[in-house]
């Protein structure tokens, strides 16, 4: 391979694996702090997907086989309005799922999750149904190449950096401390003062936010939606897979799995890409069993993830002994 | 302080709290005893919030209580333990102390984003407290090490310690004594005595161990087939019959306690 391509494969995988790490420290909020298990990040994703792309979509040329164009408004605003409404979505599905215990809820998230993507399948008027919705804008797409490309990487490393501040902060913070107790041991959280439901519901939306906006960026991106995109196996499986190989509770676990699960996925086309073209339809299936395998293995290596949770630096002096 | 009226509470058939009333003065250590299924913990946990009685009522200083979650009576003064230690098993001790208070601005996130100095000032304080917390409690060798690694007697000095981060009016003891060896025992019982006597918490115990309930109770209620059956100074309690009968079945004697 040409070392220009190369380049560009690099920052594709950077750009990408970026946006993925967004989605693993919404999940690290919702899972890693708080114990929530979400198994329907898709449905977030295809919220902030779908409602950047109707927003910034310029209108007519938008879809095939609808007849409502989208409302061509700027990209910021649809990345601003993607996860708010994802958002919103997320505090109706918590206000009614997040008494369920743990269990309940992963059947519960999966089933919203399935229907939002059934949703964007056969509501052709708003989504383009199974065409999708074609020329979403990208940033920067008018620069030159590789400038373009270059900018969006750093745009993304920018929101990924910001993205990770926030949630050390939250999880410093005693808000993420209840976090944490929530997680440990629900019953004494309560008995302690915490009003679980309520720092529940807030974890829950503000990382459904985030997955909001992983779906946005997604979106304009590829340029192309459709509901594919908002698959389980793309957004949901891998989503977590890259949490738990990182290391659930821990932030920087989150980032450093997304982006290598991300390379790993990626480079996993050089196996497929070698097998017999008969086997087309399973190559899905292939990247799917070689990420589990990987699972696998570095769980029964690093049973905590690669980068383990650790308790926050407390405040004040140390301790007179 | 704490009154129980006429509660009864049901499970499907089962009734395990009958026509329950009691009280809890304010300032005692009032103890709860009574053989395996008598409803102690069933009446514990309606007093605690975590049940909903079937009828009845619960009054803390005159006002109604009834059916308040437990988030909400840790904010009218009620603390409690557990029988098997709730621990936050994934943090430090310190931390599990830090929890407690109530009030802590940074719990909100917003605080936590835009006022993080006055977030940590805070902080620092809730850390001091802490640590007197774990110096009052001998834990000072495990203050740094997740909850979750303590010994079960270290739990159970842990759950107190929590207590005493949220310096509540009345504190719930549930079998503070179970599975904890008699030198721990006797040292847990001096800090409730001392958390009683300095600090004027109320104390209502359930306990297994005779013992404990003579050194530390007065007055002890003894609870039978989801009723209150007698109450009184342990001494006068022994000698019951009904009480000695309620343990052993029919014909046993003297021999009891």
């Amino acid at each position: 391979m040409e070392i220009g391509g190369l380049l560009l494969y690099l920052m594709a995988l950077v750009t990408m694996g970026g946006i993925y790490a967004v989605m693993a420290l919404g999940l690290n909020l919702n899972w890693g702090m708080t114990g929530l298990f979400n198994v329907g990040i898709a449905g977030f994703f295809a919220v902030g997907a779908y409602t950047s792309a109707l927003l910034t979509t310029p209108p007519m040329l938008a879809r095939s086989g609808a007849d409502v164009g989208g409302l061509g408004l700027p990209i910021p605003l649809g990345w601003i309005v993607a996860p708010l409404l994802a958002a919103a979505v997320a505090w109706v599905v918590g206000r009614i799922c997040l008494r369920l215990r743990s269990d309940y809820l992963a059947i519960a998230t999966i089933g919203i999750a399935e229907i939002l993507r059934l949703v964007a399948l056969n509501e052709q008027k708003l989504t383009g149904g199974p065409f999708g919705i074609k020329s979403i804008p990208r940033p920067f797409e008018t620069m030159d190449r590789p400038w373009g490309e270059i900018a969006l990487m750093a745009l993304v490393a920018l929101l990924v950096f910001a993205t990770y501040l926030f949630m050390e902060r939250a999880r410093n913070s005693p808000w993420g401390r209840v976090m944490r107790a929530i997680r440990d041991n629900e019953t004494a959280a309560g008995a302690m003062g915490k009003d679980v439901e309520a720092f529940r519901l807030q974890a829950f939306v503000i990382g459904s936010a985030f997955m909001g906006l992983g779906g946005a960026l997604t979106a304009h991106y590829l340029k192309v939606l459709t509901p594919e995109a908002s698959e389980p196996l793309y957004a949901t499986f891998l989503v977590w897979v890259m949490l738990i190989v990182g290391g659930s509770g821990n932030n920087k676990g989150a980032v450093l799995g997304a982006v290598l699960i991300w390379l790993l996925w990626t480079a996993s086309e050089l196996v497929t890409g070698a097998l017999p073209t008969e086997w087309g339809v399973r190559i899905a299936y292939v990247k799917m069993f070689l990420v589990g395998l990987l699972l696998v293995v570095v769980l029964q290596v690093f049973p905590q993830g690669l980068l383990p949770e650790r308790p926050p630096k407390l405040a004040g002096e140390a301790a007179p002994r | 302080m704490i009154s129980v009226e006429h509660v009864s509470m049901s499970f499907g058939g089962i009734r395990a709290v009958q026509d329950c009333s009691l009280s809890v003065a304010k300032g005692s250590i009032t103890g709860l005893i009574g053989p395996n299924g008598a409803g102690k913990s069933t009446l514990f946990n309606c007093i605690a919030g975590l049940y909903r009685p079937t009828a009845g009522r619960i009054l803390l200083d005159g006002n109604d209580i009834t059916g308040k979650k437990p988030h909400e009576l840790f904010h009218l003064g009620v603390a409690r333990t557990f029988q098997v230690a709730h621990e936050f098993s994934n943090m430090p001790v310190i931390e599990n102390l830090m929890l407690v208070p109530a009030g802590q601005s940074g719990e909100s996130l917003l605080s936590a984003c835009l006022a993080w100095g006055r977030v940590r000032e805070e902080e620092a304080k809730l850390r001091k407290r802490a640590e007197e917390v774990v110096d009052f409690l001998r834990l000072g060798a495990v203050r740094y090490e997740r909850a979750g690694n303590l010994s079960g007697g270290q739990k159970k000095l842990l759950e107190l310690g929590r207590v005493m981060m949220a310096d509540p009016k009345v504190v719930l003891l549930d079998e503070v004594g179970a599975g904890v060896n008699r030198t721990l025992l006797a040292e847990l019982a001096s800090d409730i005595e001392r958390l009683n006597r300095d600090r004027g918490y109320t104390f209502f115990v359930i306990e297994h161990d005779m013992d404990l309930i003579a050194r530390l109770c007065d007055p002890v209620i003894v609870m039978a087939a989801g009723r209150v059956l007698t109450q009184g100074r342990m001494a006068d309690i022994r000698k019951d019959d009904r009480v000695v009968e309620a343990y052993f079945g029919g014909g046993a004697r003297s021999e009891a306690a």
